[in-house]
């Protein structure tokens, strides 16, 4: 379509290729009107609110009256506060669900299916494994309530094997609600991670494979010494997606629990927007704010540093 | 030969176990919104009289056809900007600036961790002050810049990838860069430009955060923010609400179905790249 023209001899193309360069006054312009728009409304809707985030951290204010300056008051609440301090062992916890159950058993499935996605039914399955990406979390939360419910399926399961005293309301459960909210959230990312890990395994070089079975390998070495260093990146990537979900986790608690009962399953996400908006605390909720985004990054940069790409 | 035949067989019960454990959330929830309504349903039961009229019931009371417009609205105003601006965003960043420009991509970057909850808060009182308030705009214009992260940087690993001979070819027959940009490059772009948008119309009509802290009204909502108000409003009414659920998962679902093959690609592309 645009074959460089065969007429203009190689000298003069290299001449003109002069004033391309980037750099000039004018192209400089041009690039910047190339990106100003989106800069305009990233800096807009998010890097303004989130100086003024910052800013409000270090205030005494409810919202409406006149704002105290409250040095680091706020942060040291959300630091030494017991609930908070609950609140944030929470989000930890659920990442024990979020992120080891998806890629663990995302793993082992994977390796498993691995050569049977291709086809109508590997069609079907990949079909099937991304409904709940596609559905708002909002409908997960929906049904699994229904699913923990005491007439629920969970419990009709257990009656049906015999296990009649364990049945119970799971989410208004002092112990058993945080793990309830955790298989939901399980439920969300294993199809994901599982599909990931699978289109992960198919590009590694079949021959390893076949020189680790000439090599007397057992299938446990297989995966241990293929599949898993093949996936370092694929794992890496679930790990990065289940750990924010967990961390950052909002939708699920606050339709299912409502982080009840008392705060065994409220999150940072759910308490930044009771504070502010319920108990009318601007300064702690963007401290908490802060510190969740702080704890996302520090979580996640470790594991990008671990698995990045090694050239 | 046979080993191979049963581990085949062994490998695709597995994956039937599973897509079953995936499906079985759905059909208990169709078994309860067939139950009569009011009634205290049992979990997995297909019911001795199915009530469809339940749908009907729940898509009056939720006020489909109204949440499906407002949903719509509020994709239409996000989805066609965002990715217009993201994609000229990732061409400049990608093809007319020299890397003494890569913080300003760093900048970008460093928002695709960031919580929407560690925004929520000021975005409340920026939007208030606007005036926006429980209008659409108070969804729309925040997401545009929320989304913008992914957007840049999706759009910039692209442009990335094309040869800049196609750029100097351009411009030698005269284009401008703008003429380059909407002749050349965006047509190329379309696979990319498709899953990004894709994506972000997915995370825009299942947004949750947003609508339930910037505008009451269920009807200016997204589909994801209504349901959250139907779940408080007919929570204990468990057949209305699976039949409400049901009814407004459906269109992501359907849409799902009828484009799977660009779907799947979007989310794990969207997945590794994000």
């Amino acid at each position: 379509m645009t074959e460089p023209q065969t007429n203009v001899p190689a000298a003069t193309r290299q001449i003109q290729r002069l004033p391309l360069n980037r750099g000039s006054r004018n192209s400089k312009l041009t690039a910047w009107l190339f990106i100003a728009p989106a800069f305009l409304a990233y800096a807009t809707f998010v890097l303004v609110p989130l100086g003024m985030s910052f800013y409000y951290s270090f205030l005494r204010w409810d919202g409406i009256g006149k704002a105290t300056f409250h040095g680091l008051t706020n942060y040291i609440t959300v630091l030494t506060d017991a609930d908070l301090l609950q609140i944030i062992g929470n989000a930890f916890q659920l990442v024990a669900y979020f992120t080891l159950i998806p890629v663990g058993l995302g793993l082992a499935i994977a390796s498993a299916i691995r050569g049977q996605m291709a086809g109508t039914f590997g069609t079907v399955t990949r079909t099937i494994f991304f409904l709940p990406q596609v559905i708002p979390l909002v409908a997960a939360g929906i049904a699994w309530s229904w699913m923990f419910a005491s007439t629920g399926v969970v419990n009709q399961g257990l009656k049906a094997i015999g296990l009649s005293s364990w049945t119970r309301g799971w989410l208004g459960d002092f112990v058993w609600a945080l793990p309830a909210v955790g298989v939901i959230g399980a439920w969300v990312l294993l199809g994901l991670c599982i599909m990931l890990l699978v289109t992960g395994i198919a590009k590694i070089d079949p021959s390893l494979y076949e020189a680790a079975r000439l090599d007397g390998a057992r299938p446990w070495h297989e995966f241990r010494y293929v599949t898993l260093p093949g996936l370092r990146q694929e794992i890496g990537v679930c790990v990065t997606l289940t750990i924010i979900a967990a961390l950052a986790s909002f939708d699920i608690v606050y339709i299912a629990t409502q982080g009840g009962p008392g705060i065994t399953t409220t999150v940072p996400g759910l308490e930044i927007y009771r504070l502010a908006f319920a108990h009318r605390q601007v300064g702690l909720a963007s401290a908490l704010a802060i510190v969740l985004m702080v704890l996302v990054l520090v979580s996640i940069a470790p594991v990008q540093w671990l698995t990045r790409d090694k050239k | 030969m046979k080993m191979l035949s049963s581990k085949t067989l062994l490998a695709r019960l597995l994956i039937v176990v599973l897509m079953l454990v995936t499906v079985l959330p759905f059909l208990s929830m169709l078994s309860a919104a067939l139950a009569p309504s009011g009634t205290y349903p049992n979990g997995l039961q297909w019911p001795a009289d199915p009530q469809w009229g339940n749908f009907f019931k729940a898509f009056e009371v939720a006020q489909m056809d109204q949440l499906l417009l407002s949903s719509s609205l509020i994709v239409l105003g996000v989805v066609p900007l965002s990715v217009l601006i993201a994609t000229m965003a990732g061409y400049g960043l990608a093809k007319l600036t020299t890397d003494r420009y890569k913080w300003l991509y760093l900048v970008f970057v460093f928002g695709l961790t960031l919580p929407f909850e560690a925004v929520i808060t000021p975005l409340y009182y920026e939007v208030r002050a606007m005036g926006l308030l429980n209008t659409r705009f108070a969804i729309i214009l925040p997401l545009i810049g929320l989304y913008m992260p992914f957007g840049v940087y999706w759009m910039r690993a692209h442009f990335l990838n094309v040869p800049n001979d196609l750029s100097e070819a351009a411009q030698l027959d005269g284009a401008t860069r703008w003429k380059e940009f909407l002749l050349v490059q965006v047509p190329l772009a379309r696979p990319a430009i498709m899953s990004l948008a894709i994506l972000l119309f997915l995370w825009t009509w299942n947004q949750f955060l947003l609508p339930v802290v910037l505008v009451q009204d269920p009807m200016q909502r997204t589909m994801a923010g209504a349901l959250g108000a139907f779940q408080g409003q007919w929570g204990t009414d468990i057949p209305l609400l699976c039949a409400g659920s049901l009814l407004i998962l459906t269109p992501t679902v359907v849409i799902f179905l009828l484009f799977q093959r660009q779907f799947v690609a979007a989310l794990m592309q969207g997945a590794v790249k994000g």
